[in-house]
Parts: structure tokens; sequence; C-alpha cells
């Protein structure tokens, strides 16, 4: 895929305005912070964590380096238990496939589980344009909804907000797709979630198509696994006939044994609990028991190219735990709006333009969204290792950018390179910079102009000494001695 | 003991205090301490930022002006990562075997500070006198990437004198992030900005840390803030002694 626009100023731009935004960051900061702390206290509970981390990263690997048949196992098990899988090249086909299947059923509605992958694709929008209503029933999905926001986490989908902005979109919006909130709700997370339970509750008793995403995807069962902590997901999977679940070509695992491994790994890093409070696993149909039909589609949308980047598969090891984002001090700043994706953070500066191309502005800015601080690495529990992805896709950046401006940089880090390819070179460029520094003359430039003013505008910057080391060094040390 | 300092190009243009200071650590030590000429620059900078290819000069010169020394001593966690994580990645995307085979004889033998003294040279206690409250930021790559882990703390522990005061929210990183702090200027200082926060709630005259980079960034800030507090490297702390004074 290439060249998608996704609609958003580039990284730089975004972050600006996000930073600026003092409830934003506060709500961010706690959120992040609560939810940072919870992870470490509950993966510190077991000392086997490393080797679980290094089990969920070989699995995950070996998964993807046999895609195709471990893909074609879960096709044929699928089958025989009852279901139909599609296969989805890009969005636009997973969109098609989606809606002509909730079209047969003769349904003008669906309720949905949260699913990275619909909103990936962008399916919500897609029904919608075909007269579907595709309801969200997961809380923070639904608050985010309700107010045509877009979710900034994988995982809290709506922690940009607090209780009071929550209250306000229930009490503004609710009406207009069905039960109203209460005239006197107030910010009381208990009352919140009461407001919601009704809102959803005649959607759940009338829904007959649902919409799901999965999080692992069990070839050798041809199971599907979601994992989620409310108990709507369940509703949904279990209520209505016709089920639609669309699923990332990487979640496939290749037996019932690896759960073990990722059921551990999951809550803990994600929501900072021992173990999710609802698992359901769906293989098939049963006559009189749950839907009565059931749809897998396997989407790739990039995936098969991500998977032949030797370096840059990694990323699609991801089980969309959310951990790195919460301890990355950039995403902290900026929630995820600013990252223009549905994956915000540190996985989402990897994999989005991986998925996407870097041919635009806005997803080749991500990789640069990074301090390159290793937190992510740290907390990935299938230790992808974020920051040399980072680097490698500012490589790729590098390549294949030539606008006039990456040009001008290409040639500038050329100059610096033919600097420091060479010592003669760099201690003249030092006796140039000690000149500067003494025409200042003072402790700490003030301002510089364009591009260092990116660095002036806020900091000082030091003033270059009057000698440099390697001076100090000949002018000191050298008299009888070629200094190798 | 014969090592070699590698300056960086950071230490050797801006911040050639911090290298002095390492230099006086070493002998102070008893280490024979050269200062081969030809060396420049890590190529961090380059390769960070994506310029792999344009980082090869400096590699090489790297591997030329080390190659053959037991001991390459750096003041900066950071271009110590740089070298042991990427230097093999450059040289690859050099397309050049005897880079690559030169990158994988040198990078062994190189120490960031900490690193040297405590597990090369077995020390702790430097000799070193400093009464002044001091607070330590790990830098990330140190922290990560070396796994330093508390070496650099150890180290000031045994310094007479000094009062160490423990930086909140230490392990979160300052901002700095190289061509970060030039890419995203905004996101930087609103790190930096909360990091400076913490240095002033410690009280400290001080800030210590094992990179000049990231003091760069922190520094200029304080500067900016007129907040008094002295960013110092670990080596200059290291390096101060009582009959200095
Ligand atoms: S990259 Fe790792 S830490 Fe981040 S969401 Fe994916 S699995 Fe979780």
């Amino acid at each position: 895929m290439s060249g998608v626009d996704l609609g958003m100023p580039s990284f730089p731009d975004a972050a600006r305005q996000a930073v600026r935004d003092a409830q934003l960051r506060h709500n961010l900061g706690n959120a992040t912070n609560t939810i940072r702390n919870k992870r470490a206290a509950v993966v510190g509970e077991l000392d086997d964590w490393e080797q679980l981390r290094a089990s969920g990263a070989a699995i995950k690997a070996h998964t993807l380096s046999n895609l195709d048949s471990y893909l074609e196992q879960f096709e044929s098990a699928v089958t025989a238990a009852g279901g139909t899988v599609h296969w989805a090249r890009d969005a636009a086909e997973a969109n098609r496939i989606v809606t002509e299947l909730v079209r047969e059923t003769g349904e003008t509605e669906a309720v949905k589980v949260k699913s990275m992958a619909t909103q990936e694709i962008g399916l919500n929008e897609a029904l919608a344009s075909a007269g579907i209503s595709a309801w969200e029933t997961d809380l923070a999905e639904l608050i985010v909804q309700l107010d045509e926001d877009r979710p900034s986490h994988i995982l809290v989908p709506a922690i940009h907000r607090n209780r009071s902005e929550i209250r306000e979109i229930f009490r503004r919006e609710m009406a207009g797709s069905g039960t109203p909130a209460p005239a006197d709700l107030t910010d009381d997370p208990v009352q919140l979630a009461e407001a919601a339970r009704h809102h959803l509750r005649d959607k759940f008793l009338r829904a007959r198509v649902a919409i799901s995403g999965a999080n692992f995807a069990v070839a050798e069962t041809g199971g599907l696994v979601v994992v989620e902590s409310e108990g709507n997901g369940r509703m949904c999977l279990t209520m209505p006939e016709h089920l639609i679940s669309v699923v990332g070509i990487e979640k496939v695992v290749p037996s019932w044994r690896d759960l073990e491994v990722f059921l551990q790994l999951l809550p803990r890093s994600s929501t900072g609990e021992r173990m999710n409070p609802y698992t359901s696993v769906l293989s098939g149909v049963t006559a009189g028991d749950g839907p009565s039909d059931f749809h897998v589609v396997l989407l790739d949308n990039g995936r098969s190219e991500a998977l032949a980047d030797e370096i840059g598969s990694q990323a699609l090891r991801c089980i969309r735990c959310s951990a790195c984002l919460n301890v990355c001090p950039v995403y902290e700043r900026t929630g995820g709006h600013a990252y223009g994706s549905v994956y915000p953070g540190p996985i989402g500066a990897v994999l989005t333009p991986q998925l996407y191309g870097v041919e635009s502005e806005d997803t080749a800015s991500l990789p640069y969204a990074s301090t390159l601080c290793g937190a992510c690495y740290d907390v990935c529990p299938v230790a992808i290792e974020i920051p040399e992805l980072l680097v490698h896709l500012r490589n790729r950046t590098v390549r294949e950018r030539k606008g006039w401006f990456d040009r001008l940089t290409r040639t500038a880090m050329r100059a610096m390179g033919w600097v420091f390819g060479d010592s003669g070179r760099l201690a003249r460029a030092q006796r140039v910079a000690s000149l500067g520094g003494r025409l200042f003359g003072r402790r700490g430039i003030g301002r510089l102009p364009w591009p260092l003013s990116r660095w002036t505008d806020a900091r000082d910057a030091p003033t270059p000494p009057a000698e440099s080391f390697r001076q100090w060094w000949e002018r000191t040390r050298t008299n009888d001695e070629d200094g190798r | 003991m014969r090592v070699a300092l590698f300056a960086t190009c950071l230490g050797d243009t801006l911040f050639p205090d911090a290298v002095r200071a390492t230099l006086r650590v070493l002998e102070r030590l008893g280490c024979e301490v050269d200062f081969p000429a030809g060396q420049t620059c890590c190529g961090q900078m380059h390769t960070n930022t994506g310029y792999h290819e344009q980082a090869v000069p400096a590699v090489r010169a790297f591997v030329s002006a080390f190659d053959g020394y037991d001991h390459v001593v750096v003041p900066s966690g950071s271009c110590v990562g740089s070298i042991r994580h990427q230097h093999g990645i450059v040289a690859e995307h050099g397309g050049d075997r005897k880079l690559a085979e030169a990158v994988g004889r040198v990078s062994p033998h190189v120490y960031e500070l900490s690193e040297f003294l405590v597990d090369v040279l077995g020390v702790t206690d430097v000799g070193a006198y400093f009464p002044h409250r001091v607070t330590y930021h790990p830098t990330c790559h140190s922290l990560r990437m070396l796994r330093v882990g508390d070496k650099p703390r150890r180290l000031l522990r045994a310094v007479r004198g000094i009062r160490l005061i423990e930086l909140p929210e230490a392990e979160q990183c300052c901002g700095f992030g190289g061509t970060f702090a030039l890419k995203n200027p905004d996101v930087s200082v609103a790190m930096g900005a909360d990091k400076t926060r913490h240095v002033r709630e410690t009280g400290a005259e001080v800030l210590c840390a094992g990179d000049s980079s990231c003091l760069m960034h922190i520094g200029g800030l304080l500067n900016r803030q007129r907040e008094g507090i002295r960013p110092m490297h670990l080596a200059e702390i290291l390096a101060s002694a009582e009959e200095e004074r």
C-alpha cells in the first residue's frame, strides 16, 4: 500500500498543538502514570516474566515465518467447524466483504466489540455510507463514538477524557442514538457506567448482527479468542445470530497451548491485571448456542509487505497490549491523536509507516516521533525492539524520500559525514566553532538562527570553548609523541 | 594500564572540561592514557537520524583510530551504545566486509566511564572530594542500552563530602533525543521542563549525568530559567579532589 493520506498534519505540527493543551496533558499524565505503576507491580510479581516474554516473542516469530501454512490450517479448521473464511487484501476489500455480509442478513444495524482491525480499515464509516449503523459497545469506544471523536489509545480510546468531560458527552449525545442519559447524571464513575449500561442494553437485545476482531486466532482449532474487561464483548459474541470477525493475518498462533503464554502476558501488560475478566473463545457454529452464522475476514492491508522486511516484520508480533504507549514519554505529552493513525505511540510509529508506506509526510514523520529512550522495548511483552525498528524505518525514509528538503538534508548530512571522516577536517571545523564562541563571548548563547532556533527558542546553547580538547591535548601533551 | 580516550565529537568540541576530567580520573588511578589523534565521532547523529551510509566515514575513522587498544574509555553512555549496537549496522550498509570485521574487533573493547572504573579497574572510590548537594540523572542510553545500573551512583556515593539527593522520576527521558530536539522541539522542551522541575524539587546545587548531550539539553533549560543549578558531567565530580581546591 502506498501514499495513504491519513488526513492529519504530520507529527511535529500535531504534537505542538497537543503539548499546548494543558487539560489534555494533565489527563494523559494521570492516566498513563496510574496504569504504568499497576503494570510494573503485577509484572514484578512473576519471577519468570523474562522467560514468558521470550516465549511470547519466540512463538510469534515462529508463526510469522510460517504464516502461510498456519493461515491455511486456520481456514480449514474454521470451515470444518461450520464457519466461513474470507481473505481481504486491503481495507476496501475488507469493508466490501463485511458490508455485503451484513446486507445479506437484511439488517441495518450491528453491535461491535472493540477492535483495532475494524478501526484500521474505517469499517464504521464504510458501513455508515451503506446505511448500516455500527454501535460500539466498549465503554471507552462508546464515549469516543458518541462524541464523534477519534480514539487516542489502543486500549483506553478515551484516555484523553476525564470524568466530567464524559458526563457532558453522555448528557449531550446519548439521546441521539438510543436510551438517553438520566437528567441528574453526575461524574461519579458508577453512575457513568450505569448510564452506559442502560444505553447499551436495548442495543444488545435488539441486535441480530455482531462485528468483532480477535486477539488471537488459533490455527489448530480455528478458534477466535477475544479478551476483554467489561463483558460487553461477550454479549455481542453470544446473543446475535450473525457474527462477522475482522482479523489481521498476524493474529494467528499455532496451538491452543500457546494461549497459556499470551493470556499471562497480555492482561499484565495492558491493564495491569493478573488475569483479564472475560476471555471468550469462538470455534465455528453450534446449533442453539451462540451465532448460527460465523464469518472470519482475514485482513492483509500491508502486513505481507511488512512481513517481507527482515527487521521491520518484528512489529507484527505486537499483541496490542499498549504497554509501550503508557511508558512512552512522547505519547504521554502528545496523546494518540498527534500520531494521526489508529495505532499511536511507539508501536504506531513503527507499524503505521510499514502498513501505509513513507511516501506521505504524515507517515514519514512517525519514526522520528521518539527520543529512542528505549522504555518501550523494556515493557514490550513480546520483546519487539522498537528503538531499533525506529532507526531502521528512519533509514528507509531517508532512502525513499526525494523532496527538495530531503535532498537538502541529505547534502548537509553528507557534508557533516565528510567532516567526521577525517580528524583534520574536524579540527578545522572546531576552530571555526570556537571563533564563533569568542564572538558571543558569554556563558550560554541566547538565540540562534534557523534551524538552530528550534533549539534556542527555549534552551540556551553552550558557548563553544576557546580551545577544543584536541587543541588542548596538542598544546600540553604532544611534545614527544605522535599521539598515534 | 594503557587506555585510549575517546573524547566524542561533542565532548571534544563543546565540553572539553568533561573530557579533561575523564583524563584526570584515569591518570589518578594509574592509567596511561592515549588520545588517538585520528578520532572524530561515533556517527550516532547520522545513524539515529537514518543516514546510515553517511555515517560510514565516522565509523571508519573510529575503528582505525582505536583498533588494537585493549581499553577504550568514553565519557558518554550514548556514544558507547551507538558503538556497540549500531556500528555493525552501519558497516553492513557500507557494504564493506573489512569494516564489519574491524567493528567486530574494536567494539568489545569500548567502555563507558563508570563501566570501566567499576568493572575493569574494580574501583568505586576514586578518591574524589566534592562537598555539594548533587542529584543524578541516569541517561536513557546508559540505563537501557548499556544497563550500567547503579554503577554511576556507587561511584558518586563514594565521593567524600557529597550529598546525593534522589531525583524524582529519575528514569524518565529528559527529551533530548539527538535530532529529536530539533525535529520535535515542542515535545522535547515539554519533557525537559518536567525534568528540570524535578531537578529543582531536589534542592540540589548540581545536576550530574554521564552524558554531555543530555546535560546540554537540561542545562540549556536550567540556564534559560536562570536557576543557578550547575550541570556537571560525572567525570567532573569524580575528578574533583581536596588538594585541588
Ligand atoms: S509493541 Fe509491544 S508493548 Fe507495544 S502494544 Fe505491541 S505488544 Fe504491547
